[in-house]
């Protein structure tokens, strides 16, 4: 399990925006979780101080494209084509963790939902729907 | 009503600058060197350059679909500011992309957003991002932003 953690880990440390966000990878069997650890470079107002909301939602894009490459591998490069983001509760100065729910693969199509939380799992700060282009299972 | 909008100068001039200010002082659109084009009356105008810290795919070199995500929603926020004729906290409630084609590499990218209405508690937004024609967008949006109604004291320079 481990050695799957470190080739997801060296898969994000690939990503220059990845490794610019501090994204750190777990790994549970095929349960994943991404965290992004807090810093000021992510930070949209820091007046009160809250994370971009932008940076919740590209957090959630790539818990997405990383759940989708512990599934069905690397070689089916998906590419973006819509999301839905939904923002619940502020991203405050803390831990920030997103796991990510496969609904369908098809032979096209994949579509992936995706949760944000800090503190506690129940309470999610911001939630993410998407849709992606794959490309065709190698034989 | 005219009344209290009558002792601001120019009401409009100084929603620019809070928007100007909100995009100066967020850290994160600092980092990324999100830079105003142009802000009137509901519509702004930014640009990101192309820094090596945003590629997503490093085959290409391609930026991150999030990276758009964040110009589109930080564009998008600055045009709710630029619509307000007083200015409210806003925090983005929901936030649709979809993404026409990748951004061509090592080149800036754009976003124009446009706040097309203002209720008393909610704004909606749409934009698109574009590298060379807004008329071929590498991304398109449709936002909706709440707009808290409590006064803010003292949320540019402290005291208050």
């Amino acid at each position: 399990m481990t050695g799957a953690t470190e080739r997801l880990q060296a898969m994000l440390d690939r990503i220059p925006y990845a490794r610019f966000l501090g994204l750190k990878a777990e790994l549970a069997g095929d349960e994943m979780t991404l965290i992004l650890p807090f810093g000021m470079h992510i930070v949209g107002n820091p007046v009160l101080p809250a994370i971009h909301g932008g940076v919740l939602g590209a957090f959630m894009e790539m818990t997405a494209l990383a759940q989708l490459s512990v599934k069905e591998g690397q070689e089916r490069q998906p590419r973006i084509i819509d999301v839905s983001i939904e923002y619940l509760r502020s991203g405050r100065s803390l831990t920030t963790y997103a796991r990510a729910d496969i609904k369908k693969v098809g032979r096209r199509i994949a579509n992936v939902h995706v949760e944000a939380w800090q503190e506690q799992r129940a309470q999610p700060i911001a939630a993410l729907r998407a849709h992606f282009l794959i490309g065709p299972a190698e034989d | 009503m005219g009344l209290k909008t009558a002792v601001m100068s120019d009401p409009t001039e100084t929603m620019r600058n809070m928007a100007q200010g909100m995009n100066q002082g967020s850290p994160h659109a600092r980092e990324l060197g999100f830079d105003v084009v142009s802000m009137e009356e509901g519509v702004a105008i930014m640009k990101a350059p192309y820094l090596d810290i945003m590629v997503g795919d490093p085959d290409t070199g391609v930026i991150a679909g999030g990276v758009v995500t964040t110009l589109l929603d930080h564009c998008c926020g600055s045009a709710v500011h630029l619509a307000m004729k007083r200015f409210a906290i806003i925090a983005t409630l929901d936030l649709r992309i979809d993404y026409m084609r990748p951004a061509k590499p090592r080149m800036p990218i754009f976003a124009r957003a446009e706040c097309y209405k203002v209720t008393r508690s909610v704004a909606f937004v749409r934009a698109v991002a574009y590298d060379e024609s807004p008329d071929d967008p590498v991304a398109a949006a449709q936002a909706a932003f709440m707009l808290d109604s409590t006064k803010v004291k003292g949320l540019f320079g402290g005291a208050a």
